[in-house]
This record gives structure tokens, C-alpha cells and sequence, in this order.
């Protein structure tokens, strides 16, 4: 079966030299690419860090700068956001234990490098979920406006609360207690996950997964998703991960063993495998032929590696072929496969549909709605 | 190449397939659409305007396109899209310049945080320029648009951008976006203006574009030194008076009206700090355009202290 070919933007970032030689439609091209694949941020910092940013025309350079400027915002909004969680969860006696983005950012990890995101998730153990649920509610935080099947979805079947939202900052938080859903088909032991976890140097209280546990959340998310809008950039933070745990050699040794402990081997042999292929991610050959173990049969294994590596092209129509779509649709229906019983996922799919095209003959009836936010 | 100097079935051709590069300097953007009656709203409002090669870097691809299925005939809507993706709501076709220009702006508030944004028209005289932030409806966009009409050049009546390291302001010189009775204002204070036909029933009720003066469009490139911070306060009737507005109180409002303060942090504070202390900051009263105009003209007479 026939790969899609790199695109611009995986060009520009895994060869930055590449980037000499584009002409101004290639920017042009490629700052549009970037931006819809969240990865704006990265190709300037990338670029910065080989020295290459002198080599950017100044029309395209200004978008670089700009995202540089989100960029560095978020991680002093992050900092604060995270005292202020800290500081509303004083009393409730549980670690904090950050996740994705913000662990990133607050481990000072190569991911956060130019990674731009909108909510902090924080994992705590189920049984004190009431608690930091209420201890942040307290604190200004509040329910999104979901309505009781939401609520039912999120509180019965999924492994976080419904995201909560700050009355004054506007910050979202989402509240995990899990890292896969509670009626998914693979149990993860999210107490060991927490038990594991590293504290975060100079912020007491704090908490990262250690290096093992990061990297098979960081694929185990991106390898039962469903939806791609930042699937690209989720699979750069996978390369970003081994690259940097990988100069430590106990970090291949403990990393197969731990992700049969947990029960979250084919996660890791998705990862492995794609991000090698498609990014050139150095793995000792020894974890690859390890987590072999993991691989589906083989006509399968082909068909989900062609469906990986079309779905993780960025989000942009630059990219969008019927491929494309054909294995978006197919890891949609898998994602929630994985994630919920047969009968269930009927129904949950048949109502998200009917609910889609209700809300498209409302957004018809009701035009001018969203024009208030231009200047 | 100028856009007037495109033949006009050239001009429809590239708006079509998306090949039309406006230059609004610093920016680029690349326009589409399908909505016939755009090529001539075009034309007008943005006839001294160059155009870059369709092979050309532009900052903000955009979009208004008409909505599929039944929407084509009955009360036809057209949306705004950015890069391909559909912002904001769809509204009636006949809107689709204004679209456009919101678009436009909400392109460049959205994502040009290589500078401070603010929300406030911006004019020169005499290489001093006056920085007008004002919230809707404080006749900030009627003052711009009378007094470029009186040898003040147009930098922007919506969007100030200030280069934080040189401390100089840019615009696009973009038409001048008048609502409701402000159009019958302009059009008595200066019958030779040129805008676009009136669109009623709009978000912001009927809206008018007036065409930048083609001097200010031939000046586009140079960006202005703030000398005055303006709030102006129209009041039916009231004379044209001047009068101290506080330091303190003129950073307030910059930053309340900026789109990107919040973003810079301690370099957004410190910038808007010195572009207020570089300034002369006034608040002005005013009742009728004439008047304002000839209060202005004493303003821009004045030596600079």
C-alpha cells in the first residue's frame, strides 16, 4: 500500500536545511500547514535552534516571531495556572500529577518547546476525585455547560469529569482519574502511574509520570484517538520524548517491561513503528524487535500502519486527500471501538450524528451568532 | 501593479480562483471568492492598492464563498473563510464586503502579535500622528473619516499597529468602515467621497466602506510617530473642545482597547508606557465634523513642546 509523501512541514521539521530553498509559495504553503497542525510554534523554535531563522524571508519570519510570542506567554500563564491548582488543592491531600502540555512545560521537557495548548489536565486518584473535584469548585472553577447525557458520559464511562472552567482566568482544567477511559477495552492501573510519578524540581506538591510512564501516555493517547487535528503534532511530542529519555539507556531497558506491566503494549508498538518511519526517530533496534510482540497480524498490522500514517498528516486541506478521509473515518469508528462496549458505541455514535445535524439547521436558522468577535 | 490598472475581468478571474494578492502593507492577503458583485466593491475601495503575483508569500489566505444547497437561491449567505476553514457565522450574500474587511481585521488582531494591536484609528499630519482608541460608538471611525478628508493621511480607522522596538505606528490605509448615520454625515461633509452602496442589516446596522485618499494609499509604506493620544466623545451639538486627558488614564485605555496587551507582557507594558509619555494625551468633545476639522487643524498648527 502506497504512503503518503512528506509534506512541507514534516520536511521543514525533520530537515530544517530544507527550508533554504523554499520559494515564497512554499512559505506560503508551509506557514498554513504549520498553523492548522498547531506546530507553528515548534517550526520557529526549531528553526531558531539551528540557526536558520536569519535564513527565513521576513514576511513568513513575522509569523515564526508571532508564535513565539503565544508560545512564551503561555509558559508564565501555565506557571501561574498551576500555583493557583496547587493552591485550591492544598487541602485535599493528593499529589498533583500534571499531564501532557503542561507537564511538558513544567518539566522543562524538549515538547514544550513551541507547543501551544489550552488546558491544564491533572491526574488524581479516583477516590479523591469528589474532593478536588469540590476543592476546585470552591475555587472558582465551574462546570461547562454540558447537559445530563454529557455529564452521564463523562462520569459513568470516561476516565476525567467534565472540564472545568475558571470563572475569572477562563482557564479550562480537565480532572483525570484514569489515562483510558473507565469502560475501554484495556484497564490501565492508573495508582501505579501515580505512585511512579516524579516530583517537579522547586514546586512542591507537583508531580510529572516518570520518563517511561510520559511516553506510553503520550502514545497510548495518541494511538487511541479519534480525532487528528493535532495528531501530527501529538506524534512530534513522541519523537521529542525518546529523543530526549533515550540518551538515558535504563529508559529503553525499563520501557517494554513497563508498557506489559500496564498493559499498554500495542500503544507502544503504534508509536514506535510510526514514529520511526515517519520521523526518522532513532530506537535501539533491540526495543523495536521487543515490541514486535505487540504487532497485530500481519495483514492487519499493514492496513493500521497505512491508516496511521494518513491520518497524521496535518490538518490542513493542503493535505486532505479521500486516504486521508477514508482513514480518519476508520480510526474515528476504532477510537471509540477501544474506548466503549459494542451496543454503547452504537448508540453514543447514532446520537452525536443526529445531534451533528440538528445543530447544523440550528447554526443555518441563526446566522449572525459568532460575527461579534471581529473587531 | 495597481489593482485599477487589472482589467476588470482579470480582476474577477483571479478573485475567483484565489489568485488575487492585495497588498495592505506589512501584510499580504490572499482573497477568493465567488460573489460577483465583490470584484467591483474591490475595485473601488482598493483601486490604488498593488497587487503581488498569485506565486507570492501572503500572510491571511481568505474566503467568502456562497453557501451550497438551497442557500444559492433563497436568501443566498456567503461565509468568511480563513485558510480554508469556515469563521464565523454564514450572513446574506449582499454582505460580503463587509465580511471581508471584519475578516480582515480579526486576521490580523488574531495573529499579527509581531506588534502591539490596538483597537484606534490612526492619522497623520506633518509626520505626527494622532492615536484615536475609542469603543464603539464614540464616533471615532466618523472623526477619522472627515478629517482624511482635510489633509490628514489615513493610516487606519480600526487597528493601530505598533512596532514595539522602533516605537512607530503602522496601517493599511484600508477603507474606512462608517455605520449607520455617519454615512449621511460623510456624504454632507464631503460630497466627493467615494464609498460602497449601503449594506443594511448588518450585526452593526447599515454600513457603508469609504474609499482611503489615494494619497494616504500611496504612503502606506511609511509608518508614523505618535504625538497626540485622542479619546474623542461625539455629542450632538457640542462645540469642539480639547481638554487634558491623564497619563495613567490613556494607558488604561490603550490597553483595554488593545487585542494583545495581555500577550507581551512586561514588553507590551513597557511600550505602551513609552508611547503614552511620547504623547500629548487629550480627550475631544466634539458636536459637527467642521468644526472638529478646524479644531484639529489648530492642533496640528501647534509647535510641539
Amino acid at each position: 500500500m502506497s504512503m503518503p509523501a512528506p509534506t512541507l512541514l514534516q520536511t521543514a521539521l525533520t530537515d530544517p536545511q530544507s527550508v533554504r530553498s523554499c520559494s515564497p509559495a512554499q512559505w506560503d504553503l508551509l506557514v498554513r500547514q504549520a498553523r492548522r497542525a498547531n506546530l507553528l510554534g515548534r517550526l520557529g523554535s526549531t528553526l531558531q535552534e539551528t540557526g536558520l531563522m536569519a535564513a527565513v524571508p521576513g514576511a513568513p519570519r513575522q509569523h515564526l516571531v508571532a508564535a513565539g510570542v503565544i508560545c512564551r506567554r503561555q509558559s508564565i500563564s501555565v506557571r501561574w495556572e498551576v500555583q493557583c491548582i496547587r493552591q485550591a488543592l492544598a487541602r485535599c491531600g493528593t499529589p498533583i500529577v500534571l499531564l501532557k502540555g503542561a507537564a511538558y512545560e513544567m518539566a522543562g521537557l524538549p515538547p514544550a518547546r513551541g507547543r501551544l495548548f489550552s488546558d491544564v489536565d491533572i491526574l488524581v486518584p479516583r477516590a479523591l476525585l469528589d474532593a478536588v473535584e469540590s476543592a476546585l469548585m470552591l475555587d472558582g472553577w465551574q462546570a461547562s455547560d454540558h447537559d445530563a447525557y454529557d455529564q452521564h458520559y463523562y462520569r459513568a464511562w470516561m476516565h476525567e469529569i467534565p472540564p472545568l472552567r475558571h470563572v475569572r482566568r477562563d482557564t479550562t482544567i480537565d480532572v483525570h482519574h484514569n489515562i483510558l477511559p473507565a469502560i475501554a477495552r484495556v484497564r490501565v492501573d492508573a495508582q501505579a502511574l501515580i505512585d511512579a510519578a516524579v516530583p517537579v524540581p522547586g514546586w512542591d506538591g507537583v508531580r510529572v509520570l516518570q520518563p517511561v510512564d510520559m511516553l506510553l501516555h503520550s502514545a497510548t493517547h495518541l494511538f487511541h484517538e479519534g480525532e487528528f487535528a493535532n495528531g501530527l503534532r501529538d506524534l512530534f511530542d513522541i519523537d521529542a520524548l525518546l529523543r530526549h529519555f533515550g540518551t538515558d539507556a535504563r529508559f529503553w531497558d525499563d520501557l517494554v517491561p513497563r508498557a506489559a506491566t500496564l498493559g499498554l503494549g500495542r500503544s507502544l508498538y503504534y508509536a514506535l513503528h510510526t514514529s520511526t518511519q515517519v520521523l526518522g526517530t532513532p530506537v535501539p533496534p533491540r526495543v523495536l524487535a521487543s515490541a514486535q510482540a505487540w504487532r497485530p497480524v500481519r495483514p492487519v498490522a499493514a492496513l493500521m500502519s497505512w491508516c496511521w500514517r494518513h491520518a497524521l498528516q496535518p490538518a490542513h486541506a493542503s493535505a486532505e486527500t479521500a486516504a486521508v478521509r477514508s482513514a480518519r473515518a476508520a480510526l474515528y469508528l476504532r477510537s471509540h471501538w477501544l474506548r466503549m462496549p459494542f451496543p454503547l458505541m452504537v448508540w453514543h455514535l447514532g446520537r452525536k450524528a443526529w445531534l451533528r445535524t440538528r445543530k447544523n439547521e440550528e447554526a443555518a436558522m441563526a446566522p449572525q451568532a459568532a460575527e461579534k468577535r471581529a473587531p | 501593479m495597481k489593482v485599477a490598472q487589472l482589467p476588470r475581468d482579470e480582476l474577477a478571474r483571479r478573485l475567483r480562483r484565489g489568485e488575487l494578492l492585495l497588498e495592505l502593507p506589512p501584510f499580504v492577503a490572499r482573497l477568493r471568492s465567488d460573489v460577483a458583485s465583490l470584484a467591483r466593491d474591490i475595485a473601488d475601495m482598493y483601486g490604488e492598492f498593488a497587487v503581488s503575483s498569485p506565486e507570492a508569500f501572503a500572510d491571511f489566505s481568505v474566503e467568502v464563498s456562497r453557501e451550497p444547497g438551497l442557500r444559492r437561491w433563497y436568501k443566498p449567505q456567503a461565509r468568511f473563510y480563513y485558510d480554508d476553514q469556515p469563521s464565523f457565522a454564514p450572513l446574506p450574500a449582499e454582505q460580503a464586503f463587509p465580511m471581508i474587511e471584519w475578516g480582515l481585521n480579526w486576521c490580523v488582531a488574531a495573529h499579527a502579535h509581531q506588534y502591539l494591536t490596538i483597537h484606534a484609528a490612526v492619522i497623520e499630519r506633518g509626520g505626527r500622528a494622532a492615536v484615536m482608541p475609542a469603543p464603539p460608538g464614540s464616533g471615532k471611525s466618523t472623526l477619522c473619516a472627515g478629517l482624511i478628508q482635510r489633509g490628514w493621511r489615513l493610516l487606519s480607522d480600526e487597528l493601530a499597529l505598533l512596532d514595539m522596538d522602533t516605537g512607530l505606528i503602522h496601517g493599511m490605509a484600508r477603507p474606512v468602515s462608517l455605520k449607520n448615520a455617519s454615512i449621511a454625515a460623510i456624504r454632507d461633509f464631503a460630497p466627493e467621497a467615494v464609498m460602497t452602496p449601503p449594506v443594511p442589516d448588518t450585526v452593526k446596522g447599515t454600513v457603508a466602506l469609504l474609499q482611503p485618499p489615494g494619497a494616504s494609499v500611496r504612503r502606506v509604506r511609511e509608518p508614523a510617530r505618535a504625538a497626540w493620544i485622542v479619546l474623542p466623545s461625539y455629542e450632538r451639538g457640542a462645540p469642539p473642545v480639547f481638554s487634558p486627558h491623564g497619563k495613567e488614564r490613556a494607558f488604561m485605555t490603550l490597553a483595554e482597547q488593545s487585542f494583545n496587551y495581555d500577550m507581551h507582557g512586561a514588553r507590551g507594558f513597557e511600550a505602551t508606557g513609552r508611547l503614552v509619555d511620547q504623547c500629548d494625551c487629550l480627550r475631544f468633545n466634539y458636536g459637527g465634523l467642521d468644526d472638529a476639522a478646524a479644531a484639529f487643524e489648530r492642533l496640528a498648527a501647534a509647535s510641539p513642546p
